[in-house]
């Protein structure tokens, strides 16, 4: 199977963004290399604005940009996106609603080797708290994709978090329209109804066929859009399955497992177990080391819901 | 307009900015009041209409020192962007005038602003906007204050400026010596500002008075070498206009009585 970051996917649709829409300018940080914005300012030099290694600065000026009638999008690792530039994004860009694109690398512990300083576990948390904040968090390079170009046809400000690692890119069955805050069903099953985001989707799929053999027939469901999200989908298999588990590669505090709970509390009478990095900060290693540290990968996800469901 | 015109504008502003404080029981006289000359001397110049507030070529401003909400509500009022009816409304629930201006609530309004340091980034943004798009009868004014300048993204926002070689943008600083803590130089001194934006690729222009409309003015009309953004450190009063209020930093965020507004009142007539 193919694998493609979701980060290099982005970086690629910006230029086929930019072919068809004159408004679209990228805005990145000293990083135009890791992030893949450096393929948008190869094609288009004069749309590319470097801010330099002022992150605070790079979002406000998209702020700005925004309202002369231009649609930027802007990157960084997640870690000083969402995190050194938080509140230029919650008060520059959400509060006037304007219409900026912050595209966010580097998110999770998957980065690896760079350690738990670059590894942000905390930005869907942060962005989703945003009043009026959407939230993307693409599961392979087709979404990445595909949301790039739906951020922009979009109107008002988003985040989307975007991974380091190259990962699988699905095929046949597995490859579902985009729409935004409409989640997409994978795997249709009737025990355990399992949400997920971001590279940990594939994860999900792989626990799931993992499940299947011990006879635990489970659904998988890619919330792409962790805000506004797909309730009434969420909803629905809750409550066809009765044991939700929800898979991020993010802390469990304010991720997609509370977002999902959300939906559900109060409404659905089912079990709930949130898998992800539990409170802990990440750490240096082999991408797939740290992820299996963290207990973030299909055997370990698999074992982990099984636990739940006895 | 002529200068007799703008210092009767700027009395008026100055007398509702007191109104406004005093009906809401909270706001910020002192470093609205110190900015009433710079406001209406750039909004005096500014192509803007109030007919057409999303206008694409009109003019920008970013009061980059949001809490100076009553002094920019003053001044868009005089240009018909704010019915004077809403005065009575500020810092209410559900007004439009809300504690610090707030873009979606007011056409007119080009940003967001309050929480300090990042109006100018935002300035900037809006110059190289007109730049990319080819707009080159946009210009953008931003208004900062001088403690605010402490604020580390200001100046990544000035070397940005100076990188993007936004002849187009005019920073305004209003230098009134005073933040909330006390004076700037006892919390966290500037040292030479001129030099520090000069150094940063400005062309500065210093004002010893930043109530004198005609320098205000000088300096705004002045022509720039192309390629250079312009600063205008202007040498302000706090609290300029009511004696009780000038030069204190106690009133920095703090709203006048009855009694006072009455006496600041007397003092501003005219
Ligand atoms: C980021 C941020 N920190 C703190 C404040 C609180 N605050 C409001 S006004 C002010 C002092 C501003 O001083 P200055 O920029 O000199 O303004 P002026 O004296 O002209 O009112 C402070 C600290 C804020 N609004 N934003």
């Amino acid at each position: 199977m193919e694998k493609i970051a979701t980060r290099e996917a982005y970086g690629k649709a910006l230029v086929e963004l930019g072919a068809q829409d004159a408004r679209v300018v990228v805005l990145d940080a000293d990083l135009a290399g890791a992030t893949q914005t450096k393929i948008f300012k190869a094609a288009y030099p004069d749309r590319f604005y470097n801010a330099g290694i002022a992150e605070a600065n790079m979002v406000n000026m998209a702020a700005g940009l925004s309202t002369m009638g231009l649609v930027p999008f802007c990157s960084s690792f997640a870690m000083f996106a969402a995190g050194r530039a938080y509140e230029q994004i919650r008060n520059s860009v959400a509060y006037p609603r304007f219409n900026v694109k912050v595209c966010a690398t580097h998110a999770g512990v998957s980065v690896g080797e760079d350690g738990g300083s670059h590894q942000c576990i905390e930005d869907i948390a942060l962005m989703r708290a945003i009043p009026g904040m959407t939230v993307i968090v693409p599961a392979d390079a087709n979404e990445a994709r595909a949301a790039t170009f739906a951020l922009a046809e979009f109107e008002g400000p988003a985040y989307m978090r975007l991974a380091r690692l190259a990962t699988p890119v699905f095929e046949g069955d597995m490859v579902k329209p985009f729409e935004l805050g409409k989640a997409n069903v994978l795997r249709e099953g009737k025990d355990v109804a399992v949400f997920a985001c971001g590279l940990m989707v594939s994860e999900a799929l792989e626990a799931a066929k993992i499940l299947a053999a011990d006879g635990i027939d489970a659904a998988v469901i890619n919330i792409h859009t962790i805000k506004p999200i797909d309730s009434e989908c969420v909803m629905k298999y809750a409550k066809q399955c009765g044991h939700v588990v929800t898979v991020e590669e993010h802390s469990t505090i304010g991720g997609l497992g509370d977002a999902v709970a959300d939906v559900l509390m109060g409404k659905v009478n089912c079990s709930f177990k949130k898998i992800g990095v539990e409170d802990r900060f990440g750490q240096s290693g082999k991408a797939a080391d740290v992820l299996r540290e963290y207990g973030l990968t299909a055997d370990q996800i698999a074992e982990n819901i099984k636990a739940s469901l006895s | 307009m002529s200068t007799a015109q703008l210092a009767a504008t700027c009395k008026q502003v100055r007398r509702d900015i007191i109104n406004m404080t005093a009906n809401a029981g909270s706001g910020h006289p002192g470093g609205s009041l110190s900015a009433v000359e710079l406001m209406v001397s750039v909004f005096d110049r500014m192509r803007i209409d109030a007919k057409k507030p999303h206008d694409e070529n009109r003019d920008r401003f970013v009061l980059s020192k949001g809490h100076s909400a009553p002094c920019y509500y003053a001044v868009l009022a005089h240009h018909g962007f704010i019915d004077r009816a809403e005065y009575a409304n500020f810092r209410q629930l559900h007004s439009i005038l809300q504690g610090h201006p707030d873009a979606k609530k007011i056409p007119g309004i080009d940003a967001s602003t309050g929480s300090l340091g990042q109006g100018c980034s935002i300035a900037v943004g809006m110059a190289l906007g007109a730049k990319h798009r080819g707009m080159s009868d946009v210009k953008v004014y931003t208004l900062l204050g001088d403690g605010e300048m402490q604020e580390g993204q200001i100046w990544e926002a000035c070397m940005a400026a100076a990188h993007y070689k936004l002849d187009n943008l005019t920073v305004i600083v209003d230098n009134n010596g005073l933040q909330i803590d006390g004076r700037n130089d006892e919390v966290m001194s500037l040292g030479d500002l001129a030099a520090k934006m000069r150094a940063f690729g400005f062309e500065v222009f210093e004002l010893a008075d930043g109530h004198d409309l005609d320098a205000i003015a000088a300096a705004l009309d002045a022509a720039v070498p192309a390629g250079k953004p312009k600063c205008i450190i202007a040498h302000t009063v706090k609290g300029k206009g009511v004696s009780f209020m000038e030069n204190q930093v106690g009133w920095h965020g703090k709203a006048p009585n009855e009694e006072q507004r009455a006496q600041a009142l007397k003092e501003l007539e005219g």
